[in-house]
């Protein structure tokens, strides 16, 4: 063995390695591909040895080859054996190269999932972690699905290296395999608050990346983010929090004013450029979404531009990109801000950068007013000019177009120039955008009535001189603007001054050279034009001249009939018969103009883009259905060319209008004017744009304005444009002048001897009248129908599969697949019911959170009424009540089907939009927000006067209202403390008075404490230790995972002015309970907190402790020691604690349904105890939420006074309690397998109520 | 999401590549020159970021380098990542290099494309940023070619002896081709500028 092992090892000395391989390519740099095909041949060989060694240095050859670009799928196979060898080296290599080169439509794939199983539970670490990491590039949707459950198993590996593998792997899981996001997200969701920064940093990323493409789905962990947010130091997480945040605050704007504050915070402390940047964007995004509502954030917006000015000015090139980057996102909503910096932005379009400049030019989109375009447009027509290169010019191009066209070309106040600015660009050589200049021509000369004359001209010119658009190349983009000039002059051919050189222009020879749609047209609107001429000569006394006419279409037009393209020489041909039947009459003496001329009658509307798809559907049309059954055989029918646009149909449905008298036009125009003006949805003129007029009556009467032609047209390739700008500052002095004098006369005529009025200063945007009466046709919609973007999405983007709802609870059907044969795991949950069960509940409650999200949109709606609201609000919480009573017996279902699940099972829907209400709701927002103030101190007035009104009201929903007050902080497990006490405080004392009042006074409570209290309150939370320095509160919990372990979250808080660090966390171990220390530590190492504690700031741990035995509360003493670090000195502190472990704290809310309930009492393996309470004077709801609440119970039922409840222990024990009251005795009787523990809760159950 | 990451010299010779989405390995190549020449004719004093518009995915995506010596490092991404995150985790990718192959030049990078793939496994994975911590990196690198080293064991020491005895045969191997032996000088910038 070992010898072979030594023979094949002196094989492999003689083949090549790698190093070999890239030697030999770069000594034979004259024949590579010569020498890397012996090498392919050499390395074919070496796979089909047996020897393991051999075939991955072949493999790892391959990768490199890969690189250079050669195909080697074929040894896709070779590379699954290297993967599965057991030496992680060779392992190695085959992952590397699989990495490479497989993909979804590699078949081999399918080979590897149970290696890659194999490897993903490997004892070694980096077998697990190659293996992760090549998967991550390769998974298929089958592989996904198959893997799924192995990867969520790791997902809670001991190491947090396969950790964060785990759990970043997992996007790429949901993407191919969307099923398993909600089965995997409670744990996903889990790992942002796991100890290892590297892991939480990796769970972060992909809930950013999921939440990126479906934002609403993962509002409801915005509280979650916030604390990560406010707590974490790294820069990294803390960028990608802060991105999140900014794609979720366009979904909620409250969120965004909760936010503004903190990252107003972070940008005035952070030094870290990149988390000051993103920060800066946030608040934009925060900004935007609240412009509507808040005007007055005007600081935070100056904070942004300043700091953004300060990034554009840096002479780091990055920065200046970004700021002006960020720049532009401020622009679209605060535009006012940005135009005072426009100096700065006009400098950078001088930037020798060309990305600078790219963004430069794209914040002047929003800088254009009517005044500056001219300028701005002039300024950048003279960088279109010195651009070399192409993409520039281009991108120059569509900004020019983008910026004159910008909101129904709202800026342009001179058509004739803007026109002439389209007729310049023509000159630019070999731009892409041709299309787009003819679109914008096109446009613009049928949507601008008044400027169709010129256009006209300016198009005949073009027409003339086509042999300078044309140039060398056919390729050249630019002659797509001759379909335009082509059309143009064709369908306004009413226009020109000398359609007949037109026409002649149109039918010479080169024509044939353009493409072949722009043939068609020409050959369309030659025979337009022919119709114009024919008229025009017709009059004449003459009639050779339009014989002469018809002469020169039928010499030309043979040429089209020849060409190629089907379009071209189906019109040529068709028109050519038309010209031939037309000379005979002509020469007949008959006239024909008028009825030649009728075949092109009719106008031609603008249609919106997007009209056709808007048409409804009638009634009874089913589009599916077939209209002739379909033929038995398929008929191969050959494609015909598509017509490139719809209006040059055959010519029997041209005259469109001409049958209908004018009577009956009338009658009909009047008709529709009348429908239009009553239909709201019909879309006028957009109003905004003040040059925008209203529709005039009817096509015949549009004031058509006499252009004054004081420029010279006629000489193509001379710049025009530039010439409009003086002769609009001329014009716009006269009218500044004539204003004046008009001015002047009123304040004569007044003469109230006021003394001197201000000038009126620089003229204002609306001082600036159009030159022309121009009238800018909107584009025609079906009625009805709205220009819409949402029908804009691409279907098979892969993130629409992700867009799952994951608050709604996990059903039984949603769990990852578990290969068959490997065992599950045995549910230990006493739920034994059948899956008939478990269907049926979930009704209602899917039912409630739907009405729960519908009130919170009305909510939203008329926030501002804070009166009505606090209506609903109670209305709510009562529903809330009855959801805790009744709708929380679902959860067991997943539960005992899903043990991997149990652990952070998000709590209901109901729960999570109400606590995201809640917690929204309750945003503090000192600096600005007005509204906020008065919600927040809107919320406990009303209910305040309730608790002072009159004892005649009965007290069931104010009770109710106190109950889900608590009953949601369960669910939410988020309270204060130091709250809590207060409040049982209060109700002592007030508990003989009328309970109300003990509602009224703790919601005050909540809106004050939580005022000041910029994190989400915590549930549960009671006081460790606390000394001048620090405070520590702490909630335990066990843990459902794991039988034997409890978790102790503590919060630190720093309640000193100085800087907190090395804080050591250390227990004195119990032999029953020890506190669980990293691998390789002594039993009486402390714990390091994983962070330092600023002055005021808290932060929270979890430390983990494992227990043997639960059936007695215990006690365990601790220390906490830490550095107090002044500016000059720092000193070492140290706080002891008692950490105590009650039996409460073992117990898990487990519920359970009434049947499986009855069978655990019946089976009679538990034994009973029971104990009174007296002098308990609350309400029964209210005294079971307390036991909820505090003791980690469930309802199972509830009648009238009596009520059964159910709990588990961390190790399966079983507790049951029977719950009944009469005049203020409470009676438990109780059931558990275990008589001390079960004694032990009693006990502490018996504890709460004594304090109250 | 990172979507690729290129490194090439000078000349536009790939020393690396790395698709987070498969193409075709033309569609690859081409990638790759395109990048380069978009890349290339960009001044030293300009920023570090260009629109890639065609290339890969579309306008959601920006290219991010840097020019180090003889070499280009170029990432991919789209707009969830931080161009200015992304800018620092080249640095960090570089400095490791550095580390693990003390003072990288062109040429590491060129015969061992193996290692520089290994190492860059543990800071970005799937088109995710993995780790970010330098010493975490190499930390992790270390432990897998220790454990390679092991493996090799006996039956690796004949093939390390004949691979030194062929290097030995090439003493001027390196320096004799006169390409990219320039050592890239990694500057010291501040972490997260």
């Amino acid at each position: 063995m070992a010898l072979k092992i030594v023979k094949g090892s002196i094989d492999r000395m003689f083949d090549k390695n790698l190093q070999d391989l890239v030697r030999g390519i770069r000594n034979h740099k004259e024949d590579e591909a010569k020498y890397i095909s012996t090498c392919i041949d050499e390395i074919k060989q070496e796979l089909k040895q047996d020897n393991i060694a051999v075939k991955a240095n072949a493999v790892c050859k391959l990768t490199y080859l890969q690189m250079l670009g050669y195909d080697v799928s074929w040894a896709a196979f070779n590379i699954v054996e290297v993967m599965s060898s057991s030496k992680f080296t060779y392992k190695r290599i085959g992952y590397l190269a699989a990495s490479q080169c497989f993909h979804e439509s590699t078949d081999v794939i399918m080979l590897t999932t149970n290696q890659i199983r194999k490897d993903l539970s490997s004892p070694n670490q980096y077998d697990t972690g190659v293996a992760l990491t090549g998967l991550s590039c390769f998974v298929t949707p089958d592989l996904a699905r198959d893997l799924a459950n192995d990867i969520m198993t790791l997902m809670s590996h001991t190491k947090p290296y396969i950790r964060k593998k785990a759990v970043l792997i997992m996007y790429k899981v949901f993407l191919k395999y969307p099923e398993s996001l909600r089965p995997a997200f409670p744990r996903l969701k889990e790992k942002l608050e796991d100890p290892d920064p590297g892991v939480q940093s990796a769970a972060v990323n992909v809930i950013c990346e999921l939440a990126r493409r479906n934002p609403k789905n993962y509002l409801s962990l915005a509280p979650l983010f916030f604390k990560l947010m406010t707590s974490s130091t790294n820069n990294w997480v803390l960028i990608k929090i802060i991105k999140l945040f900014g794609a979720l605050t366009p979904l909620e704007p409250r969120l965004g004013k909760k936010l503004i504050e903190p990252l107003t915070n972070l940008i005035h402390s952070t030094s870290a450029m990149s988390l000051l940047y993103e920060c800066v964007n946030t608040v934009i995004a925060v900004l935007i979404s609240l412009s509507s509502g808040m005007p007055n954030h005007s600081a935070s917006i100056q904070l942004c531009v300043q700091k953004l000015r300060i990034l554009i000015e840096d002479s780091d090139q990055n920065l200046k990109y970004l700021g002006l980057l960020a720049m532009s996102k401020i622009l679209k909503t605060h535009p006012k801000s940005v135009q005072s910096h426009k100096d700065l932005i006009l400098q950078c379009l001088d930037d020798k950068d060309e990305s600078i400049r790219l963004r430069a030019l794209d914040l002047l989109y929003g800088m254009v007013s009517k005044k500056n375009l001219m300028e701005i447009v002039k300024k950048l027509m003279l960088h279109v000019d010195k651009a070399e290169g192409t993409t520039y010019r281009d991108e120059l191009l569509t900004k020019i177009i983008d910026i004159c066209s910008q909101s129904n070309y709202q800026y342009i106040t001179n058509f004739e120039w803007y026109i002439s600015i389209l007729v310049e660009l023509t000159r630019l050589e070999g731009t892409r955008h041709g299309h787009l200049i003819a679109s914008q021509m096109l446009d613009v000369a049928i949507r601008v009535k008044a400027i169709r004359a010129f256009a006209v001209a300016q198009m005949a010119t073009l027409l003339d001189n086509a042999h300078l658009l044309t140039g060398n190349t056919q390729r050249n983009g630019i002659c797509e603007v001759l379909y335009a000039a082509a059309w143009i002059c064709g369908e306004f051919s009413e226009h020109l001054e000398n359609p007949l050189q037109t026409l002649e222009a149109m039918l010479r020879p080169k024509v044939a050279t353009l493409p072949g749609h722009i043939q068609a047209v020409y050959v369309q609107n030659a025979a337009k034009l022919f119709a114009t001429v024919l008229r025009s000569q017709e009059g004449n006394t003459d009639s050779t001249t339009a014989q002469e006419t018809s002469q020169l279409m039928i010499d030309r037009l043979p040429l089209f009939v020849q060409s190629a393209n089907l379009e071209v020489q189906e019109r040529a041909s068709c028109i050519l018969q038309l010209v031939k039947y037309i000379q005979k009459l002509q020469q007949k003496d008959v006239e024909v103009a008028e009825e030649v001329s009728a075949l092109f009658a009719g106008e031609l509307n603008p249609v919106a883009p997007k009209a056709q798809k808007k048409v409804p559907v009638p009634e009874g049309l089913d589009l599916d259905a077939w209209i002739n059954e379909p033929p038995s055989e398929s008929e191969s029918e050959d494609e015909k060319p598509k017509a490139i646009f719809t209006k040059e149909e055959p010519k029997h449905s041209r005259p469109r209008h001409t049958e209908v008298d004018e009577k009956e036009l009338a009658r009909r125009r009047e008709a529709r004017k009348q429908e239009q003006a009553n239909n709201p949805f019909y879309i006028k003129a957009s109003p905004s744009s003040q040059k925008v007029y209203q529709e005039t009556p009817g096509v015949e009467h549009i004031p058509v304005v006499q252009i004054d032609l004081s420029v010279p047209l006629k000489v193509p390739g001379l710049p025009m444009s530039d010439q409009y700008v003086k002769l609009e500052e001329e014009r716009r002095q006269k009218e500044r002048a004539e204003k004046k004098k008009k001015e002047k006369k009123k304040r004569k005529e007044k003469r109230s001897g006021r003394g001197k009025k201000h000038d009126s200063g620089p003229e204002s945007e609306e001082d600036i009248t159009p030159a022309h009466m121009v009238d800018i046709v909107t584009e025609e919609m079906p009625e009805n129908a709205l220009p819409s973007d949402d029908d804009d999405k691409d279907p098979n983007d892969p993130h629409k599969a992700l867009d799952i709802d994951l608050d709604k609870p996990l059903a039984d059907s949603e769990k990852l697949p578990v290969r068959s044969h490997r065992p599950t795991e045995a549910p230990k949950s006493p739920a034994e019911d059948g899956d008939t069960e478990s269907a049926a509940p979930q009704e209602p409650k899917k039912k409630s959170s739907k009405e729960k999200k519908e009130k919170k949109k009305d909510k939203d709606k008329d926030r501002k009424k804070s009166k009505e609201e606090k209506k609903k609000k109670k209305h709510k919480h009562e529903e809330g009540g009855e959801d805790l009573l009744g709708g929380q017996p679902d959860e067991p279902v997943v539960q005992s089907e899903e043990p991997n699940e149990e652990v952070a099972l998000p709590t209901s829907t109901s729960a999570e939009v109400s606590d995201l209400d809640f917690w929204l709701s309750n945003a503090p927002v000192p600096s600005n927000s007005q509204e906020a103030a008065t919600v927040a101190a809107a919320a406990p007035i009303p209910q305040a006067a309730s608790g002072a009104a009159p004892d005649s009201e009965p007290d069931e929903p104010k009770d109710t209202e106190v109950e889900t007050k608590s009953s949601k902080h369960k669910k939410k497990k988020q309270k204060k403390e130091k709250e809590e006490k207060e409040k049982k405080k209060k109700k002592k004392h007030h508990h003989h008075h009328h309970h109300s009042d003990g509602g009224g006074e703790e919601s005050v409570q909540n809106g004050t404490v939580e005022e000041e209290e910029p994190l989400p309150p915590m549930s549960n939370y009671c006081l460790l230790a606390e000394n001048s320095y620090i405070k520590m509160v702490c909630d335990i919990q066990g843990n459902l995972q794991d039988g034997s372990q409890v978790v102790v979250s503590v919060i630190f808080e720093n309640k000193c002015n100085s800087f907190l660090k090395s804080m050591e966390f250390n227990v004195l171990d119990s032999l029953n309970s020890k506190l669980q220390r990293p691998e390789g530590a002594g039993p009486h190492d402390g714990l390091t907190v994983p962070f330092q504690l600023p002055p005021g700031v808290s932060n929270e741990a979890r430390f983990v402790f494992t227990v043997q035995s639960i059936v007695m509360p215990q006690k365990l003493k601790g220390t906490l020691t830490f550095i107090v670090k002044n500016e000059d000195s720092s000193t070492h502190e140290k706080l002891d604690f008692k950490l105590h472990f009650t039996c409460t704290s073992y117990l898990i809310t487990t519920p359970c349904y009434s049947d499986a309930f009855a069978k655990l009492l019946e089976s009679g393996d538990l034994k009973g105890s029971s104990v009174r309470l007296e002098g308990v004077n609350m309400p029964f709801h209210h005294l079971l939420a307390r036991i909820c609440f505090h003791h980690h119970f469930s309802v199972v039922e509830r009648i009238d006074s009596c009520a059964s409840m159910y709990s588990r222990s961390i190790q399966g024990h079983h507790v049951c309690l029977l719950v009944k009251t009469a005049d203020q005795t409470v009676s438990i009787d109780a059931k558990c397998d275990e008589p001390s523990l079960l004694g032990n809760v009693l006990d502490e159950i018996k504890q709460t109520f004594s304090q109250c | 999401m990172i979507k690729a990451i290129l490194i090439f010299n000078n000349h536009g010779k790939p020393r690396l590549s790395k698709f987070y989405e498969h193409y075709s390995e033309d569609t690859e190549q081409q990638i790759i020159r395109e990048t380069f020449h978009l890349v290339s004719k960009r001044d030293e004093n300009v920023c570090n970021f260009l629109e890639g518009g065609m290339l890969i995915g579309g306008s959601d995506n920006k290219l991010i380098y840097r020019h180090y010596a003889t070499l280009y490092f170029v990432f991919c991404v789209d707009s969830s990542e931080s161009e200015l995150g992304i800018l620092d985790l080249i640095q960090v990718f570089v400095e490791t290099l550095d580390k693990c192959f003390e003072n990288v030049c062109e040429l590491d990078l060129i015969f061992h494309v193996d290692k520089v793939h290994n190492i860059l496994a543990e800071m970005v994975m799937g088109g995710m940023v993995l780790e970010t911590n330098m010493n975490e990196i190499i930390t992790q690198v270390d432990a897998q070619n220790k454990m390679e080293k092991s493996e090799a064991g006996i039956a690796g020491a004949p093939a390390r002896a004949v691979s030194a005895v062929k290097n030995m045969n090439l003493p001027e191997m390196p320096r004799n081709i006169n390409i990219g032996d320039i050592s890239i000088k990694v500057p010291n910038l501040p972490s997260f500028k």
